[in-house]
């Protein structure tokens, strides 16, 4: 298969990895999970930091390890962007750099090395070492720097957790646009469900060293049966094309699939995509479409699955009339009885708010 | 006076290079190396810090006389033994220099930690270029610290010369040897101007050694 197929397995004292999970050949996997579920060992075994008691692993249909294969980690093509940066302190920006660039081979050229300091915006600090560097500017470095080397697969170890909030605000849209531009897998490791949530297209959800799902990032997240169904701010992920503004009411139409919704505020651009974030607190479900409300997005939907999600509370997967995509509403065990809602059920969602995700265009 | 001097400038730096070339990489090794066999390595580069010297040389003096394992090779190059000589002086103080070069280094290495060479790997460096591009750089202090105290001990060894090297004008007569000789024959005034030299120097060794411990340790995170 092309993109990422790998298996890993490994026994420590205090922790087992028996993970299997496969990444397609573009756009950006998530790997999340708790501390500690073994996402980060994962990600260096697949740069070959670490070496698994068994191992399998192919990008693209090139193995890379086997049962009798263990590609040396310098061989590999990967651009490694660590959580703690890991610049060479003895080397300046510009050094750091043309560390990659000299050894990423022909394909790399001198424009190339323009685009990329302009993209991650290090005009001004190439002669600075990076002692002098903010937490910020230090990341966006180690990013250039990753993608100089022409990798073939990005991964990206929870490349936020070190920085304040700031320096996080700071670095995102840079993060953003290389997750947009590439056209090789990314993975992508978090235990911040916003941050993956923004970024990811896939997910591998992990837990205690297994893979406890994996698939895409909207049909996991409405999932009633994983975890991420089941957090407080659960909610759904949809992909929404902005269509015509309204200037007088300040509101942006956008469809989801043959859907139209309405937005506050100036989203972009006609036909840019954005992601939003629907939170199943925020979806209330009604029996017919209510005539006087305040509430301006209400879509036809069929209930898909009703479980208990916690006392007295009921999750409720609803399905889009005419599309796959899926919403999920939390309600009360009454009023699902008051309504004697079952699957399989029309009904109308009463959506009362929406957030963007993700500010920046996708393309 | 000047030959003396000369002589031991020679055999001070030739020592020097070579350690260099074998205690670099073998501080490099042991620094990264966790297994047993570095453990009894590191053990037998640091015998010169406790052996007497007198030891050394003696086992010295047998294994580069005529009768030791190195003599059926010594012929081809127009040597019959190497006791006495200034080559058989230049690897008994390689040896007696060793730890010197490589506790310094090791320790510079050591103190890099694995996330350069991590970082490096996955920028494509094999190890032989993480070596000279990462590693080398990272504990230029170590190393530099290690040539010059390398450079400052043979300067001033004494046992293991007088054991191995005798007394020899112009072929294994050092400094520390000459003032020995002078102070011997009551030659009291030249031993005086060569011992306060040599004091000057190692006074001067141990305060630059220092400067730069100091700046290197300022220049690392």
């Amino acid at each position: 298969m092309t993109g990422l197929a790998a298996h890993f397995r490994l026994a420590r004292k205090d922790f087992s990895i028996d993970a299997r999970f496969e990444a397609p050949e573009t756009g950006v996997t998530g790997l999340f999970g708790p501390s500690g579920s073994g996402k980060t060992t994962i990600l260096r075994m697949i740069a070959g930091l670490e070496k698994p008691d068994k191992g399998w692993l192919s990008l693209n249909e090139r193995i890379w390890q086997d049962e009798g294969r263990f590609m040396k980690p310098h061989r590999r093509p990967v651009g490694y962007v660590f959580q703690d940066s890991r610049l060479f302190p003895h080397l300046d920006v510009a050094g750091n750099l043309d560390f990659a660039i000299r050894r990423a081979g022909p394909a790399e050229t001198p424009q190339h090395r323009d685009e990329v300091i302009g993209m991650f915006g290090l005009d001004r600090l190439m002669e600075h070492r990076p002692a002098t560097l903010s937490g910020g500017e230090r990341q966006r470095v180690a990013m250039a720097r990753a993608l100089l080397s022409h990798p073939r697969l990005m991964l990206m170890d929870e490349p936020l957790a070190s920085l304040d909030r700031q320096s996080r605000r700071e670095i995102l849209p840079y993060l953003e646009s290389l997750a947009h531009r590439l056209s090789l897998p990314i993975l992508y490791v978090s235990h911040d469900l916003a941050e993956i949530e923004r970024f990811a297209d896939h997910l591998v959800l992990m837990e205690n060293g297994r893979v406890t799902a994996a698939g895409p990032l909207a049909s996991l997240a409405a999932d009633p049966n994983l975890p991420l169904a089941r957090d407080a701010e659960a909610g759904a992920v949809v992909d929404a094309v902005i269509g015509s503004f309204d200037p007088v009411h300040d509101l942006s139409a956008c469809h989801i699939g043959p859907h139209l919704v309405l937005l506050p505020g100036r989203l972009g651009g006609k036909g840019e995509t954005r992601r939003l974030r629907v939170r199943a607190g925020d979806v209330s479900i009604a029996l017919q479409r209510a005539e006087n409300t305040s509430i301006l997005n209400i879509l036809p939907c069929e209930i898909v699955s009703l479980d208990e999600s916690g006392p007295g509370q009921v999750l409720a997967v609803l399905r889009l009339e005419g599309t796959e995509i899926h919403l999920l509403s939390r309600i009360t065990k009454r009023s699902r009885e008051a309504l004697a809602l079952v699957s399989g059920l029309g009904v109308q969602a009463q959506i009362k708010g929406m957030s963007l995700i993700d500010p920046e265009s996708k393309t | 006076m000047l030959e003396v001097v000369t002589l031991t400038l020679e055999l001070a730096g030739l020592t020097t290079l070579i350690l260099i070339v074998i205690g670099v990489p073998l501080g490099y090794w042991l620094a990264r190396d966790t297994g047993f066999v570095s453990a009894v390595v590191s053990a037998i580069v640091a015998l010169p810090l406790v052996l007497p010297p007198t030891v050394l040389g003696f086992y010295l003096l047998i294994a580069l006389g005529p009768n030791g394992p190195l003599a059926s090779l010594l012929p081809y190059v127009g040597l019959r033994t190497l006791a006495f000589s200034f080559p058989g002086l230049v690897i008994g103080s390689v040896i007696y220099s060793l730890p010197f070069m490589v506790q310094p280094s090791r320790n510079g290495f050591a103190a890099i930690g694995k996330e350069p060479f991590e970082a490096a790997a996955t920028l494509r460096a094999s190890p032989r270029d993480t070596f000279f591009s990462v590693a080398l750089p990272l504990a230029r202090g170590g190393v530099v610290t290690g040539m010059i105290l390398s450079f400052a001990h043979t300067v001033g060894e004494f046992g293991v010369v007088l054991m191995i090297g005798g007394n020899i004008p112009g072929e294994t007569r050092v400094l520390s040897i000459a003032i020995f000789d002078m102070v011997e024959q009551g030659n009291w005034g030249e031993a005086h101007m060569m011992s306060a030299g040599l004091l000057g120097f190692a006074f001067l060794v141990i305060l630059v050694t220092g400067l730069i411990e100091r700046r290197a340790g300022r220049r690392m995170p």
